[in-house]
């Protein structure tokens, strides 16, 4: 059983806050990204967990062992670096052995570890040879195998993929989540490619200014955003804000966006205390229909005006604007509305998610997540 | 309480290095200056200096010195940037003009004088090449005690072929980081070589243009066996006197007091070179 | 260049190529007065070697030889026997060998340690340290070999190699603290790193993954710190009586040595040091460069 826990951790580098008291639970074989921007603490936290740094307050349990005061070596963990940090003046299959050489294994259990590794990435005829002599990409596969050969349940990944050009990364994502999911490790996962967080993660949790901004799986992450970061960060392209002052009459609660209405679905208390004050519409590009047209009709639709389209192959991602603000959408790629049409929005209610305009955290419940709108 | 792991590991490190330097290089600096301000019962006296200032030798040992070294530094730093910049040219075999042009690294003051000694003596290779080209009709006695001038100039081309190289490297150093990028740019917008160097290289060599002169110029006023073996007694400089009073004439206070003039001469140097030549970090940024 | 003011297709095909041509005419021109300066000054630099390495070999008669002849006239070990054979060259020459190794070995015990901790921790006073071993640089030999002289008599290890080489290491000691701490810092920091991850010591970790990488660089800055000590004259010479130094030896008699002596003990001091400069040439780069930071 590896599962990992976090209590209260906090990492302090002079007076900053690096982690700043973070809870949080990895289940066993669970693969938990920690997502958010550069500095947000997330390569911190990782480091903390594997001992390289170490923390002010809190505790840290591995697999029901508490390791807050054991040094890296005997907390028994895995970890991969972002450079790969393979070491340069042994071969291959001494870098994978590496590991196993320190627990003082036998020459042959050494062996049939170092061939199973480099076997489950690849690598096998490039054992004799020196990091030198290797792609790029080839070194990043030593480091994952010097980590799975040690079979130590918990593996720590520090943005792997990173320094992979764009192509070997796509193939490289699905490669290790299968590879991860195969040697039923827990594994804690760095980046800040939401695309790969997304893609990989069974949960994520997003970080933001040293603390843990939201931890969900994915979907709800990416259709239920805790706050006006997370929904901004997560997706592409990021999901869009809308300020509107929330209205009520006879049919309901609603606001008044660009000469129509958007009513609410959410029929919760919480939204009903903000009437008459200004509220964050999200709702991301997917969920708005564009349909040609100017409002003339007076059916209450939303206006606006498109300025550029983008044709993406798979779709065309269109940039409206709407009074002062701006916001996406995506059509059919054979769409015919193009740029300076006037065009006229369908917002799905059901996909809203409504945040509190000063605070920008989420108010009411978690917006219904139709399979039938994956995120792009 | 969180365990300190290894706080003290650091110091633990260095404390070797701070007790060596503790004992062979703060406590000597001390013990010369008390030294320098006794006499030679002991007593506290600025007699010694008095003796100093008052030889017969004193005036053209720190005559001499400086004028080595006012002479060495320019054409020492003309070359070396010569030197830096064919290097940095990246001409075919580099590797090997550097070699060359870092011969005289390994080269002792001592090894450096004799060989310019075997130049400039009265059967050596100078007289030889004038003759040959017939500029002399007999070997002119260069080496001659009552021509200081011949004497200087052996000592200032002697110690200009020594320590080039360190300064040559440094320089390269320098250049190296120099990003590429700012030279493409200047080519870009018309820059000729010379404009270049002006304008874009020496600026950006700064920094190491500064520590090289400030070092250099710290060793110049130590020379010592480069005098004696091109000069013998002909020519004297503050590091030769402070050895005369210590080894011939036996007195410790004296040596003492040469050697916190020549350790005065550096620093007033250094602070002269910090000021004309400030380094403006931001230059790189 | 400003000739350009029409656009290319006005320019007739068979004009631009002259152009070109110029173009890289001048290239060429610069390019061989490049190769000239540098052979000068290649010769700057070798011809003095050469001139007292001639010299050297040949027979001590011979020395006296004027005009000089570029080309040797007869090659002989005859000067070199002369100086070696010489009352206390020898084991001067000994002496020195092992000032400069116990320099060597003495500077990188206590140096490479403090060099590492520079290059890994960060910790209050680092700045300060590298500026105080930065400035000890500054300071002239001869305000530390007097002072150091009388100290030494006291405690009964003057006229010894060790006094020297006790000397030479306060000498080299920033150098080898700044140089190796540079090399330590070319290594990655999380190499250490993923040796801990893997079950190593710290300790465990520096055996065996920094010190591999960063020996060549050490390697070259002991070598450094020897043709440093095998070089000194001044402390050597004030620090010793009897057991010199052979550069010490050298200093002392020269004035009234004979010229082939001089010549010979010349070439003796400079070999050693050109071969060894070789050996670490592709290092002299590194090496200065990190001195300067």
């Amino acid at each position: 059983m590896a599962e990992i826990r976090l209590e209260r951790v906090s990492t302090i580098f002079g007076k900053v806050h690096a982690v700043d008291d973070v809870d949080l639970t990895i289940a066993n074989e669970e693969f938990m990204v920690l997502l958010g921007p550069s500095g947000c603490g997330k390569t911190t936290l990782l480091r903390s967990v594997a001992g390289l740094e170490q923390i002010h307050a809190g505790r840290i349990v591995l697999a029901d062992r508490e390791v807050t005061d054991l040094p890296p070596r005997k907390r028994d963990i895995a970890m991969v670096f972002q450079s790969y940090a393979v070491f340069p003046h042994l071969t291959v299959f001494e870098n994978i052995a590496f590991g196993l050489r320190m627990k003082k294994m036998t020459g042959a259990e050494v062996k049939r570890r170092v061939e199973k590794a480099a076997d489950l990435l690849h690598i096998g005829e490039l054992l004799q040879r020196h990091p030198a002599q290797v792609s790029g990409g080839q070194r990043q596969r030593v480091a994952v195998a010097r980590a799975i050969a040690m079979e130590s349940g918990v593996i720590l990944m520090d943005e792997p993929l990173s320094n992979l050009d764009a192509l070997l990364r796509i193939e490289m994502r699905a490669e290790l989540k299968r590879l991860l999911r195969e040697i039923k490790a827990t594994t804690i996962y760095v980046t800040h490619d939401q695309v790969e967080a997304l893609s990989m993660g069974d949960r994520i949790a997003v970080m933001r200014a040293g603390k843990i901004v939201q931890v969900g799986d994915p979907l709800s992450v990416y259709n239920a955003p805790a706050d006006r970061f997370v929904g901004g960060f997560i997706g592409n392209p990021p999901m869009n804000f809308l300020s509107a002052v929330l209205e009520r009459d006879e049919a309901g609660l609603h606001v008044a966006i660009g000469g129509g209405r958007v009513v609410v679905s959410d029929l919760s208390s919480e939204l009903a205390s903000h009437v008459g004050r200004e509220v964050v519409m999200g709702i991301r590009a997917e969920n708005v229909e564009v349909r040609p047209g100017n409002g003339a009709a007076n059916n209450g639709a939303v206006t606006a005006r498109c300025l550029v389209v983008e044709p993406l192959g798979s779709h065309n991602l269109l940039t409206l604007s709407l009074g002062e603000t701006q916001l996406k959408a995506t059509t059919r790629p054979d769409d015919p509305i193009g740029p300076d049409d006037d065009v006229m929005l369908e917002i799905d209610p059901r996909r809203v998610r409504w945040l509190d305009a000063e605070s920008g955290v989420a108010i009411g419940p978690a917006p219904e997540i139709n399979s039938a709108t994956t995120p792009a | 309480m969180r365990s300190q792991r290894l706080g003290w590991a650091p110091y633990a490190l260095l404390l070797p290095s701070l007790i060596y330097m503790a004992i062979f290089f703060a406590a000597p600096m001390l013990q010369s200056f008390g030294l320098a301000f006794q006499d030679q019962s002991g007593a506290w006296s600025t007699a010694s200096i008095e003796r100093m200032l008052r030889d017969a030798q004193f005036q053209r040992a720190l005559f001499t010195t400086v004028a080595l070294i006012v002479l060495i530094i320019p054409i020492q730093f003309a070359l070396a940037l010569a030197m830096a910049l064919v290097i940095n040219a990246r001409l075919k075999a580099s590797g090997l003009w550097l070699y060359v042009f870092a011969l005289p690294l390994g080269v002792s003051e001592l090894a450096a004088g004799i060989i310019w000694f075997n130049i400039f003596t009265e059967r050596g290779w100078l007289n030889t090449i004038l003759e040959g080209f017939g500029l002399v009709e007999r070997p002119y006695i260069f080496l001659n005690p009552q021509e200081p001038f011949w004497l200087i100039l052996a000592v200032v081309l002697a110690e200009s072929w020594r320590a080039t190289s360190i300064i040559m490297i440094i320089l390269v150093a320098g250049l190296q980081s120099i990003p590429r990028d700012y030279l493409e740019a200047a080519d870009v917008f018309g820059a000729t070589t010379m404009q270049k160097v002006r304008r874009v290289i020496l600026p950006l060599l700064r920094p190491s243009l500064q520590v090289a002169l400030i070092l250099r110029t710290i060793l110049a006023f130590q020379v010592f066996a480069t005098v004696i073996a091109i000069a013998g007694r002909g020519l004297t400089v503050l590091a030769a006197e402070a050895y005369r009073w210590y080894g011939d004439l036996r007195d410790v206070h004296v040596a003492a007091a040469y050697a916190g003039l020549i350790l005065l001469l550096s620093i007033i140097s250094t602070i002269l070179f910090l000021w004309l030549l400030p380094t403006r970090e931001e230059q790189l940024a | 260049m400003t000739a350009d003011a029409r656009p290319l297709a006005a320019v007739p095909p068979e004009r631009a190529p002259l152009r070109r041509r110029r173009a890289g005419r001048q290239r060429l021109v610069g390019r061989g007065l490049l190769y000239l300066v540098a052979a000068l000054m290649a010769l700057w630099v070798l011809l003095p070697v050469y001139m007292v390495t001639v010299t050297a070999f040949s027979p001590r008669d011979l020395v006296f030889l004027y005009p000089k002849s570029f080309i040797p006239v007869e090659i002989s070990t005859d000067s070199l026997a002369f100086f070696a054979n010489a009352t206390g060259v020898i084991p001067a020459l000994w002496r020195s060998v092992q000032v400069a190794i116990v320099t060597l070995i003495i500077s990188m015990v206590i140096g490479a340690p403090a060099g590492y901790a520079i290059a890994r921790f960060a910790f209050r006073g680092r700045n300060a340290y590298r500026l105080l071993i930065l400035s000890t640089r500054a300071f002239p030999i001869v305000i530390l070999s007097i002072p150091l002289a009388i100290a030494f008599i006291q405690w009964g290890i003057y006229d010894t190699i060790w006094a020297v080489a006790l000397m030479h290491t306060a000498l080299a000691l920033p150098f080898t603290v700044l140089i190796t701490s540079s090399i330590f810092v070319s290594v990655p920091r999380e190499l250490e790193e993923a040796a801990q991850t893997l079950g190593s010591t710290p300790v465990g970790a520096f055996f065996k993954v920094v010190l591999p990488l960063a020996l060549p660089g050490l390697a070259a800055a002991a070598i450094f710190t020897f043709v440093l000590s095998w070089n000194e004259v001044f402390a050597a010479v004030i620090l010793t009586l009897r057991e010199r130094t052979l550069p010490a030896l050298v200093l002392t008699v020269l004035t009234q040595s004979p010229l082939p002596f001089r010549f010979a003990a010349a070439f003796f001091m400079l070999a050693p040091s050109l071969i060894v400069i070789f050996f670490i040439r592709k290092y002299l780069l590194g090496l200065w460069g990190r001195v300067v930071k």
